[in-house]
């Protein structure tokens, strides 16, 4: 699995910044599951013995990749696939330097060990649209050094110099004389790793660049590839779990009459998730589940409504919080401003729901435990498992199945879902899957944060941006976590609540952003582009309202105010002239256009809309995408036009709320997901770019809501200001 | 006991009759290619047929499957032959690929019933079947692309 990020351009200060955080993140993630591995993985060619096939049928030149005397070459991949395309984009790389036969590519989940970890990160895990750049290197010289492995043994058999052979499609050449990749896998094996590979010029690459087709397309559409959920052991049981309907509520006592008599029930346990129904079928539980009575503690949210937090969050912001940035006095310029605007911002709570509601089965023994899961977070499920068990960590094996579906939520710091089921396991004497309802998934909490996002701008007389103040309300997703101290080092705020805030690259005299942190037993958690998920509208939206102000054309005033950003200008050029920015559409319609970086790509969208009897329709995105040096254009795409309809389906649609503690939305039809007839054309248009490579799944998110909330003031004269969009509601 | 015929194979089942379809399919039959969403309905991607109609198995009782036949994505096709496998090739549907299974045995039905769909077509057989990774795109190209395979004479 994939998930594309990478190191930003070494002038941008704030990249490496937020590359900073994130490592140091990591590295707590695993002092904190154990003492796991700590620290960055470096490449190195060693010997692997890992779960292989039958000796002298392949041979593993490194841990990476394995070459069988058949010719098919599995690539080993580090990364969880959860849609992203890490199966082929991480394979494409290893083949490319290996000069293999792409036909005889294959590839594989690696399993859990220090040699797989992320090597940036420091742990094996799969986020932070990470995977592509974080892998370049290291796929790259897995193949290189495998390649060279293969050379070496042809040169010997033929008694010639290795610097007179060359590769092609799977084999090794010299003069006429030819030998494959799997008929030098025996005496290959035999030689010792090089200690030094050469890289290709980029300008030989004959796979990478090219928009190739995914590897994993077959088994997913004849029902063949399995996730997690369709796991099956000998003997397995499935169970399903009453969880607390408010958060931090706990058990108080249940009644287990009716549901212990019911078919296929096996057993009936209080864990500390709540209480688990064990039965022969999902069907059996989970009608079991419905029927326990439970009485719940309720705690201290019973009264916590969503409606009275967004309240207190207006009453925090007007008031001065914790410092994120501050350039110049943007209080002075502001009381001094020829003209100034203020807008506040609301966000909702979101559920990620994944399409592949979450699921975990443990297969524990004595002296062992196997977990099967769609994880993202693997050093620390695993480790967390092996709390749980009771088992040191290296008894603990677990394998990465097929995602349907992350986003950030099988990244969870505490593995709630994987430990849950380990603690069911411990009471069912059997293999155990437990599968959470769509109804658990979503109201099972680790939900994208609220935020308010309050800003105050100023422009002078010749219409010139000269001040902004940004302040922020909202929950933080570190803290409450054991990583909380490491990861903030000590600020008030936290740098995933204000990313895409904190490095405004507008040129604006006066910038001050501030953080406060509100204290709510919601638990958050990263959502598809995290931070930028929100403070990308406010940000977007309000420098549409400064361009009203000084009465300029929105794309115009962003394009004076990037002068000294070109590779922002670059992307806001190119989405403006493909979508034919300024060209009449026809009545009723409006474009709305929106510039952002993250996960060290940059992006821009336009929108373009119409609005009937208060309902948006978007009829056509127009995105373009800067992530630097690019693997496969097709992926590229694709991710880019899932994530403009992950952020319009967030636009448009979706909120979750609280009423006396209690979710509110339960299914898809009240946290509803764009569908077919909503979905407007996409184009996608990548620059060409010699810069390093960026992320590639979370970017296209952030620009999405605020180009379709510009577009629908361009069609209403409406400001937005709230998400999901309510045009009854609108400024 | 509950008989139905399962891709062309006769199966009998000693089950609960109020069991939906979906999980029977998946726990008893052991056909895991169906998948569940939402259990209500909302989000097709245990989408499978009943005697050629598209239905969705999450909230079908595997009583209505008595003496019928049932086709799951397993038995779309032997070898991803069906014209909709070919595009969907082609085009590079998949992300995730979780509610591929629905999504492909909802356009089987369109295509059949209407060779040559139109966009309006598209949008009223597969509105019911969420992706969550988005590729509705990718989903409505392909679909184009297979009504053109059938229409040059490919299969089915």
């Amino acid at each position: 699995m994939i998930r594309q990020k990478m190191i930003g351009q070494e002038t941008t200060s704030e990249n490496a910044g937020r590359g900073i955080q994130r490592r140091d993140f990591l590295k707590v993630t695993v002092a904190a599951s154990g003492g796991l591995l700590i620290g960055f993985h470096f490449f190195g060619v060693t010997q692997l013995a890992s779960a292989q096939p039958p000796l002298g049928s392949s041979f593993m030149p490194n841990a990476f990749v394995r070459i069988g005397t058949d010719e098919n070459i599995t690539v080993i991949v580090n990364h969880s696939e959860m849609g992203q395309g890490v199966y082929t984009s991480l394979p494409m790389l290893l083949a490319d330097e290996l000069d293999a036969d792409w036909s005889k590519i294959g590839y594989e989940p690696a399993p859990v060990d220090p040699k797989y970890n992320h090597p940036v990160f420091g742990v094996q895990m799969t986020g932070g649209s990470s995977s592509v750049y974080s892998g370049l290197q290291q796929f790259r010289q897995a193949g290189a050094a495998a390649r060279a492995l293969l050379i070496a043994a042809a040169a010997q058999q033929w008694n010639v110099d290795a610097a007179t052979c060359r590769t092609e499609s799977g084999a090794v050449f010299n003069g006429t004389r030819k030998l494959t990749y799997g008929q030098l896998v025996g005496a290959a094996a035999k030689l010792a790793p090089p200690a030094n590979v050469q890289l290709k010029d980029p300008k030989d690459f004959k796979l990478i660049g090219k928009p190739l087709k995914r590897l994993d397309t077959s088994v997913k559409i004849n029902g063949t590839a399995e996730f997690g959920i369709d796991v099956k052991l000998p003997g397995m049981l499935t169970a399903v779990i009453a969880r607390p309907p408010i958060f931090g509520a706990s058990v108080k006592n249940f009644d287990d009459t009716r549901a212990r008599s019911m078919p296929g029930v096996r057993k009936i346990i209080a864990i500390p998730a709540g209480v688990a129904v064990i039965a022969d079928t999902f069907w059996q539980a989970k009608v079991a589940r419905d029927a326990l009575r439970v009485e719940w503690d309720e705690g201290k949210m019973a009264n916590f409504n969503t409606s009275t937090m967004m309240q207190d969050f207006r009453e925090r912001a007007k008031t001065p919080g914790p410092g994120v940035r501050k350039d110049g006095d943007a209080d002075s310029a502001l009381a001094s401003a020829a003209k100034k605007i203020d807008a506040v911002y609301e966000v909702p709570y979101l559920s990620h729901l994944m399409m592949e509601p979450l699921n975990c089965v443990v297969d524990l023994r004595a002296d062992s435990c196997e977990v099967w899961t769609g994880s993202q977070f693997q050093t620390v499920d695993r480790a967390n498992a092996a709390r749980i068990a009771g088992l040191p960590t290296e008894k603990v094996q677990l394998h990465t199945t097929f995602l349907g579906g992350g986003f950030g939520r099988r990244a969870n710091p505490q593995s709630d879902f994987v430990v849950e089921a380990t603690h069911v396991a411990k009471a069912a004497g059997a293999p155990i899957k437990v599968i959470w309802t769509r109804e658990d998934d979503m109201q099972g909490g680790w939900y994208r944060p609220a935020f308010l996002h309050a800003i105050e701008g100023g422009i002078d007389a010749s219409g010139n941006a000269v001040s902004w103040r940004s302040r922020l309300v909202g929950q933080s997703i570190m803290e409450g976590t054991p990583f909380a101290a490491m990861m903030m080092k000590g600020k008030a705020y936290d740098p995933a609540s204000v990313e895409g805030v904190d490095d405004l690259p507008y040129a604006i005299p006066n910038v001050t952003v501030e953080c406060h942190q509100a204290e709510i037993g919601v638990p958050v958690q990263w959502l598809r582009s995290v931070g930028h998920s929100h403070t990308a509208f406010a940000v977007e939206c309000f420098v549409d309202e400064l361009a009203a102000l000084a009465q300029k054309d929105p794309y115009q005033f962003r394009r004076q105010l990037l002068q000294k950003q070109p590779r922002y200008l670059g992307v806001l050029d190119l989405a403006a002239q493909k979508a034919g920015w300024g060209k009449p559409l026809p009545k009723g319609m409006g474009r709305g256009i929106a510039v952002h970086f993250a996960f060290e790509s940059y992006s821009a969208h336009v929108a373009e809309v119409s609005v009937t009897d208060g309902k948006v329709r978007v009829h056509r995105m127009v995105c373009a995408i800067d992530c630097g040096q690019y693997v496969n254009p097709g992926i590229i795409a694709a991710q880019t036009e899932g994530g403009a309809i992950f952020g319009a389906s967030a636009a448009l649609f979706q909120e979750l709320t609280f009423a006396n503690g209690r979710l509110q939305q339960t299914n898809f039809n009240t946290f509803p997901v764009m569908r077919m007839n909503e979905c407007p054309e996409i184009e996608t248009h990548i620059v060409e770019s010699k810069e390093k490579a960026g992320g590639i799944g979370e970017p296209g998110v952030p620009c999405a809501a605020p180009a379709i909330a510009n577009a629908v003031f361009a069609v209403t004269g409406k400001r937005i200001r709230r998400l999901p969009i309510r045009l009854t509601e609108a400024v | 006991m509950i008989g139905f015929s399962v891709n062309g194979k006769r199966v009998d089942l000693e089950v609960d009759p109020s069991t939906p379809l979906l999980w029977v399919i998946r726990e008893q039959l052991g056909l895991t290619g169906t998948k569940y969403g939402c259990g209500v309905a909302q989000c097709g991607a245990c989408t499978v047929h009943i005697n050629g109609e598209a239905v969705r198995s999450c909230v079908a009782p595997v009583s209505r499957a008595a003496g019928t036949s049932v086709t799951t994505i397993e038995g779309l096709s032997p070898d991803l032959s069906h014209p909709l496998q070919r595009a969907w090739l082609e085009e590079d549907v998949p992300q995730c690929g979780y509610c591929q299974s629905g999504q492909l045995m909802s356009a089987a039905v369109l295509l059949r019933e209407k060779p040559a769909p139109s966009d309006e077509d598209i949008d009223e057989a597969m509105t019911g079947n969420i992706c969550r990774c988005g590729t509705y795109p990718r989903i409505r190209k392909a679909i184009h692309r297979a009504a053109e395979m059938v229409a040059k004479g490919g299969a089915r």
